[in-house]
């Protein structure tokens, strides 16, 4: 029986960029994830969106994975950079576009 | 689900006694807040352990009783 912290685990390890989010990237479920799609998409970068609407077990579990009590959350090569406010704050400054530059997943 | 921006100030105000706090009711249904603190308690903290800060204040909280906040946090102008 894989528990939801290893499938997280699995998930972050398997994948540069993960969106846990309600709704899918396609059809946002809330106004914070689909902020953080559209700053993805805008930069281009591919990544994994796992909906926690469709898995409850996920969705408590994402929360106490990260010690983080909201959706959306971003993790980039499996570290857990934050939700929507800090992701939309990185952007406006370059800093998400720098990190996705340093660990290779944008073009420099 | 809602909150009332007093007792946010309050819980907030435990945590951060020196902080300057801005709380706005987005919507005026006590549960779409946005929120600044600024406190030297985020000295030498990344955005992610600020944040974190401010959600430990909040006890819980965050995600339940309280849906959705906006949140800045920085450190007091010198």
């Amino acid at each position: 029986m894989i528990t939801a912290q290893e499938r997280i685990q699995a998930d972050i390890t398997a994948n540069a960029v993960v969106v846990y989010m309600k709704g899918t990237a396609e059809t946002p479920q809330c106004g914070f994830s689909a902020i953080v799609v559209q700053i993805l998409s805008s930069l281009g970068v591919p990544f994994k969106d796992v909906n926690v609407l469709a898995d409850h077990e996920v969705r408590q579990g994402i929360k106490d994975f990260s010690n983080w009590p909201t959706i959306p959350q971003l993790y980039i090569q499996g570290e857990f950079i934050g939700g929507c406010d800090i992701v939309r704050e990185m952007h406006q400054a370059g800093e998400l576009q720098e990190l996705l530059k340093e660990k290779g997943i944008l073009a420099a | 689900m809602s909150l009332a921006s007093d007792v946010l100030e309050g819980l907030l105000r435990e945590s951060f006694s020196s902080a300057v706090i801005e709380i706005q009711d987005l919507v005026g249904d006590g549960d779409h807040y946005q929120v600044a603190v600024f406190s030297n308690d985020f000295v030498g903290k990344t955005r992610v352990q600020q944040h974190q800060m401010v959600y430990q204040a909040l006890k819980g909280k965050m995600g339940n009783e309280l849906h959705a906040m906006a949140l800045k946090t920085g450190i007091l102008p010198v």
